[in-house]
């Protein structure tokens, strides 16, 4: 049984009097215990909807959830708020992608890591002080007793950052969504929380489910990559076949619009002509047609289905085919 | 006693020893408040009004021992002819005069100094206590509970402050110092219950409190823990420049005679109240008081602008 099944999760936002935009719309996907699972795509497509759904964070008010999360066999979607709450930082942590604004900016550090003890695992404030010594030092940060004392401001971005990293680990959860943690960081930190991440996840044999934009931070961390578009899963499959051999035009386009080192001198880069807005309803068609290199008549008139290709999961009437030169060596 | 096997510890043990000597003088574990007063103390216009305040504060403390005469003793009664409306004039041993009734004018305004500032603090903390009570409840609770609560403040900030205490004052059979202090105080209760809301509503939307709910907090802790206090610094801000407004609606109050009846205890306000009669032949009478309330207003809002300074975030360093 997957730790975590996703089941045709779809999230609906509607106002009164106007329109319902489907944000998420039926993406299911599992993740086994202590694997990580990429989602990704462009701003837009649905990947932190999908995150905040799963972790029972959306408004009540104006979002429409169905589907089925399943966490351990109980269905999450189906749980009543406080259930939830217990639930959230025990079971399910997450990190979020501004380190500076996820802190709160009047309460000193340590008090914020012995929150989440105090509440999930009833230790005293004097014992969750120490494990919370622990965890700062376990996630590299040097000098860890001086920094409970100080306030998120005075601390470096990628400190906040491990720091953050450290709470949602705090009561050892068996999943954790990471929604974007390194894009408010510069590259240099970015390599190092990645670093991290990857390390711990392997310590604690944590699932991991990696939402982000840039697939280089996917290529070095995930077992298993989703890409969205639209608030639908276009192409999964292991990671290295994917970079390998990307199949979807849009996983295309993202693999080749990100410079090569081993690209020749002078070749310019392809980017994705268009913007995710640019797009039509999934219903009448394939909601990438308007910006692919590859349409066919039938993406606007079909509407394409989640089928096996050799492999790999495809959302796509005219895949690109498998012997074209890999776009990015594995 | 760890060896650095891994490289990421070897890198941030490198960089601790390099930090470690730039890093002694650097302030551990400065709270938002520590570092607001750092910029404050050097903010010339903080220390401007915070020094009116301490003249004021302290002028009224020690008021009993600072005022030349007894403010209620009519000792220069013989001066005063009421009916060719003469007024005791400034002469040697009182520097201002006398009043319409022959008392001490100096000694009038510094005891006067007492019960304004009195008012001015009470109902600004009354004010702020109830507004803190309405703001959390409906910033907190969202829903029918805060739709209940705000438009009953609206409905009471569509009322003119003023009009609003007077009519409040008129409730009270018998006009006093508490009246005022009430009034007034009731008048600022949906300012700050409006002001605390916005900002409340405007924390639960941030980050860190979306961070806080992803961990499971429970809604005690992140309402008080991580909502209020980040709340708090327009809600501070508000409570300077609202006790100026206090002195001032007070002092109104006692001029349209609904404060203190007592004529014997002195209040600006009051002996502004008095001063209008015979304001065309003794404007000095009005100036003196009018003037104590302008500053002591000045003081506060000098205090509350650099106060809004100081704590905004994006002055944070």
């Amino acid at each position: 049984m997957p730790l975590l099944a996703v089941q045709d999760l779809t999230v609906v936002f509607q106002r009164k009097g106007e329109e319902a935009f489907t944000a998420v719309d039926e993406v299911s996907f599992d993740v086994e215990p202590g694997q990580t699972v990429g989602l990704v795509g462009e701003s837009g497509c649905g990947k932190s909807v999908t995150s905040l759904a799963i972790m029972g964070l959306l408004p009540s008010r104006g979002a429409r959830v169905s589907g089925s999360v399943r966490f351990e066999g109980t269905e999450l979607l189906e749980l009543s708020d406080r259930q939830m709450r217990d639930r959230r930082g025990r079971d399910l942590g997450m990190v979020f992608q501004d380190p500076l604004s996820s802190l709160n900016p009047v309460v000193p550090i340590g008090i914020q890591v012995t929150e989440v003890l105090e509440r999930h695992r009833g230790m005293p404030r004097k014992r969750a002080m120490r494990e919370a010594e622990d965890l700062l030092r376990r996630v590299g940060i040097p000098d860890p007793r001086r920094r409970l004392t100080e306030y998120p401001h005075q601390l470096s971005g990628g400190m906040r950052q491990r720091a953050l990293i450290a709470i949602a680990l705090a009561c050892r959860p068996r999943l954790l969504i990471a929604d974007e943690p390194t894009t408010a960081l510069d590259v240099t930190i970015q390599a190092q929380i990645l670093a991290l991440l990857a390390e711990l996840v392997a310590d604690t044999g944590t699932a991991l489910i990696m939402i982000t934009h840039d697939l280089g931070v996917i290529a070095g961390l995930c077992d298993e990559v989703n890409v969205l578009y639209a608030g639908r899963v276009v192409e999964r499959g292991p990671r290295h076949q994917l970079f390998a051999a990307p199949r979807h035009p849009y996983t295309y386009g993202l693999l080749s619009s990100i410079p090569r080192l081993d690209a020749p001198r002078g070749q310019r880069l392809v980017p994705i002509r268009g913007s995710i807005t640019d797009n039509i309803p999934w219903s009448t068609g394939c909601a990438f047609a308007p910006r692919c290199p590859r349409r066919v008549d039938a993406c606007v008139e079909v509407t394409p289905v989640l089928d096996d290709h050799e492999g790999r999961l495809l959302r796509c009437h005219n895949p690109v085919p498998v012997t074209e030169e890999a776009a990015v060596p594995s | 006693m760890v060896t650095p096997t891994r490289k990421k510890e070897r890198i941030d043990q490198l960089a601790r020893s390099a930090a470690e000597p730039a890093d002694k003088g650097a302030d551990t574990g400065v709270s938002l408040a520590a570092s607001a007063w750092r910029r404050l103390r050097r903010n010339p216009v903080f220390l401007f009004g915070a020094g009116i305040i301490l003249v004021f504060v302290l002028g009224a403390i020690l008021s009993p021992w600072l005022a030349p005469y007894d403010p209620a003793e009519r000792m220069l009664a013989d001066q005063v002819v009421k009916a060719r409306n003469v007024i005791p004039p400034a002469q040697p041993g009182h520097p201002l005069g006398g009043d319409d009734q022959g008392r001490d004018f100096l000694s009038r305004l510094i005891v006067g100094s007492q019960q304004t500032l009195l008012v001015g603090v009470c109902a600004t903390l009354i004010g702020l206590a109830g507004g803190m009570v309405l703001g959390t409840l409906a910033g907190a609770t969202a829903g029918w509970v805060d739709s209940a609560v705000m438009r009953t403040v609206d409905v009471m900030l569509s009322i003119p402050g003023i009009l609003l205490a007077v009519s409040i004052a008129a409730l009270f059979p018998k006009p006093g110092l508490y009246t005022v202090i009430i009034a007034v105080s009731m008048v600022q209760v949906p300012v700050f219950a409006r002001l605390l809301r916005g900002s409340m509503l405007a924390q639960r939307a941030s980050d860190h409190v979306l961070a806080a709910r992803a961990l499971g907090v429970k809604r005690k802790s992140i309402v008080f823990r991580h909502m209020l206090p980040n709340s708090l610094g327009p809600v501070i801000v508000q409570s300077t420049l609202v006790l100026a407004l206090a002195i001032i609606d007070a002092a109104a109050l006692s001029f349209l005679g609904l404060g203190n009846p007592d004529d014997n205890t002195p209040e600006w306000g009051q002996m502004l109240g008095n001063a209008q009669g015979v304001i065309d032949s003794h404007p000095n009478l009005a100036f003196w008081p009018a003037g104590c309330i302008i500053v002591v207003a000045l003081g506060f809002t000098l205090v509350g602008e650099s106060l809004r300074d100081a704590l905004d975030p994006k002055n944070r360093r």
